[in-house]
């Protein structure tokens, strides 16, 4: 689409307004905590002034050349991430008032390539949550819920029988999937990126730990937290990821870039890589449907000529106990600062301080979060510390370790899936709690996180009852391109439907001048 | 010879599946034509589909048993009182207590793992030197932008009860 914008095919205002009337037809999908209309209209005539620079050379310098692939591009955030002036609340009644000062590094970066901001995506509260159903704001609806593949294969009876996106991120992957914008940023900390771009059927990549800055993003966990980028191609999720790799001075655990992110290459060559098919990830609960789309990629890398061999990561079963111990502990730690005195939801309570502290907490924060607190600081007493805190950590890196020899044996990239099922539908998933949840869902995203390591999640193939099904490839840390490159092959190879093919209705969105391939990717 | 028969097992069931599924199929696609693409995209993988060998059949490992978990933890009532005191957060109800009863008790599955002889890791950035910028100050003097963001301030103070 950013060609049609050279090309004079559409117009950066005539998208953004397509887009805007794209969210309220899909209001019922609650994707969105905040559009910013009047916003995202004014960045889209910016856009739009830069690209009619015409002739005169004084206009060029004064508007502007366009700034690149991403200029007149829709683009949503989680609503996690720091917004200057737009209402930013992690979907929490703790900061359901909050509205930053200032912008989150990775959104500043996107607006200076001229992305146009649509709004801030729904999520679970503070991000703690595998479905997008526990945010103040209700939950997330998945697109695929009124495709009509899954209107008549998956048994669906009635609108109560919608499915939900997965989570924390669903927001953003559910805004990227019913093309309300091109990409979106998620955060990702146990597979919060990975789970729903795999059940609404996006690409999502979760970076190396490091290479995005956090300054601005709401943190969970400091030492796993990455932002996440969704998109509909593996092209634009390399472009995104170019714009935003590298130092922050904002942020010190961030690095530096490997190297600045060129195009990926059309025709990667699979016979040089070595696949790995880590055997303890197939693990318990695991559909049938998702192990034939592995098994069927497999055969996919062999064919090719790519090396693919069994290999063994033996810490994985206790990764999610692992994660569950340091994630509690770090949530503890990081939701310490909402007190009510400085920003946020403040209680009428005014006894004392520590009475209106712990009415604002009680009042500011759901059941999960709470939960999550007290546990985490169960963790950290004195007399539990060496038990479960410094163990876990010491859990963390056998886990870390594990990763380490199988990359260091030849292997270039893992194989594996990345959710138990596809989606489920709301009535089911609330039949258990979060933490139950989290537990099952989380289980094969989180070692990445623990490791710090880059992974992706690509839509492959529709289910049984006509729902997403991604697999994900995890890689050494920092090697983020090649991921991607054996990512798009992949892409290229598995014919993965778009859920336009799948739609009841012929949308005005099919616009003639528009290819259909523009309408998916920006570039 | 087992795994001669697992796999016959598994292909009559793979070959059932996919009836099933042509039972569907045909139902919508006398209904809807657009969507033969996809059937047929979903019923490649599962009836012409051996299984690759290197992708393991079945579950290679189960959560941990209850018999090799330690005791479970009981929380005294001081704990509780300590508890909330240092979190800040209430729990006194039934339900709060056993959230954390059983978050404990997921907790308790890492201790038979051994660890002995492994160091602690704090972050995955441990092996490089991180990047620090010299400690003079770039931008500040925004006070005001700050105490905008609180409920209760006076003048340039944040307000707090007693």
């Amino acid at each position: 689409v950013s060609l049609a914008f050279r090309e004079g095919r559409i117009s950066p205002t005539e998208l953004c307004r397509k887009c805007l009337n794209r969210i309220k037809k899909t209001q019922r999908l609650n994707a969105y905590i905040t559009v910013t209309d009047e916003f995202a209209m004014s960045q889209a005539r910016q856009s739009e002034a830069r690209l009619l620079q015409g002739v005169d050379a004084l206009m060029h310098f004064v508007l502007g050349i366009p700034k690149g692939p991403l200029d007149g591009i829709p683009f949503a955030v989680k609503d996690n991430f720091c917004t200057a002036n737009i209402r930013t609340t992690c979907a929490s009644k703790m900061l359901k008032d909050y509205t930053p000062p200032y912008n989150a590094t990775v959104v500043q970066k996107l607006l200076d390539q001229g992305a146009v901001l649509m709004g801030k995506t729904n999520m679970d509260e503070f991000a703690m949550g595998a479905g997008s159903t526990d945010g103040v704001f209700g939950p997330v609806r998945n697109p695929w819920s009124y495709a009509a593949s899954y209107r008549t294969q998956g048994g669906a009876a009635s609108d109560s029988d919608w499915v939900i996106t997965g989570g924390s991120s669903g927001g953003s992957a559910a805004a990227v999937a019913s093309c309300t914008s091109y990409l979106a940023l998620g955060s990702d900390t146990g597979g919060s990126t990975r789970n729903p771009g795999a059940l609404c059927g996006v690409f999502a990549l979760k970076p190396t730990y490091g290479l995005l800055s956090r300054h601005g993003l709401i943190p969970l966990v400091n030492s796993m937290d990455v932002p996440g980028i969704i998109t509909r191609s593996v092209s634009d999720a390399a472009i995104v990821l170019g714009v935003l790799q590298g130092i922050d001075v904002r942020d010190s655990t961030t690095v530096p870039a490997p190297s600045a992110l060129t195009d990926l290459p059309e025709d990667f060559d699979v016979r040089n890589i070595c696949v790995g098919i880590p055997k303890e990830y197939h693990a318990p609960g695991l559909s049938e449907e998702t192990l034939a789309q592995w098994s069927r990629v497999a055969d996919l890398f062999e064919k090719a000529g790519a090396r693919v061999k069994q290999v063994s990561l033996p810490h994985t079963r206790y990764s999610i106990v692992c994660y569950h111990v340091l994630c509690h502990t770090e949530v503890a730690s990081n939701m310490a600062r909402f007190d009510g005195l400085e920003y946020g939801h403040r209680s009428e309570m005014k006894s004392s301080t520590e009475v209106m502290y712990a009415s604002t907490r009680h009042e500011g924060f759901n059941d999960v979060v709470r939960g999550r607190i007290l546990s985490g600081n169960y963790f950290l007493l004195k007399q539990n510390y060496q038990h479960y805190f410094v163990k876990a950590q010491k859990v963390r890196r056998l886990i870390a370790d594990d990763f380490r020899h199988v990359f260091g044996s030849g292997v270039d990239v893992l194989l594996t899936p990345t959710t138990l099922n596809d989606a489920a539908c709301y009535h089911d998933f609330t039949q258990e709690d979060n933490r139950t949840r989290s537990a099952q869902e989380d289980v094969f995203t989180q070692p990445a996180n623990m490791a710090g390591l880059p992974a992706v999640s690509v839509p492959i193939a529709l289910s049984r009852r006509g729902l997403p099904i991604g697999l994900q490839l995890i890689g050494p840390a920092l090697e983020d391109k090649k991921l991607l490159c054996v990512a798009q092959w992949i892409e290229q190879r598995v014919g993965f439907p778009s859920i336009s093919d799948c739609d009841d209705t012929q949308e005005s969105r099919k616009d003639p001048r528009v290819t259909r391939r523009e309408q998916t990717s920006a570039v | 010879m087992l795994a001669f028969q697992t796999l016959r097992v598994v292909s009559l069931k793979i070959i059932g599946s996919s009836c099933n599924l042509l039972t569907n199929n045909v139902y919508s696609i006398t209904k809807r034509c657009s969507l033969r693409s996809l059937q047929s995209q979903i019923l490649r993988p599962l009836s012409s589909h051996q299984h690759n060998l290197k992708v393991p059949k079945v579950p290679t490992w189960e959560p941990v048993p209850e018999e090799e978990l330690p005791r479970p933890t009981k929380i005294p009532a001081d704990l509780v009182d300590k508890l909330e005191r240092l979190a800040l957060v209430d729990f006194r109800t039934q339900q709060g207590l056993e959230c954390l009863e059983k978050a404990i008790r997921f907790a308790d599955q890492l201790h038979v793992v051994d660890t002995s002889g492994v160091e602690p890791m704090d972050s995955v950035l441990e092996d490089r030197a991180l990047y620090l910028r010299d400690d003079t100050v770039t931008e500040g003097d925004c006070a005001e932008e700050l105490l905008k963001l609180a409920k209760n301030t006076v003048e340039e103070y944040f307000v707090a009860p007693p």
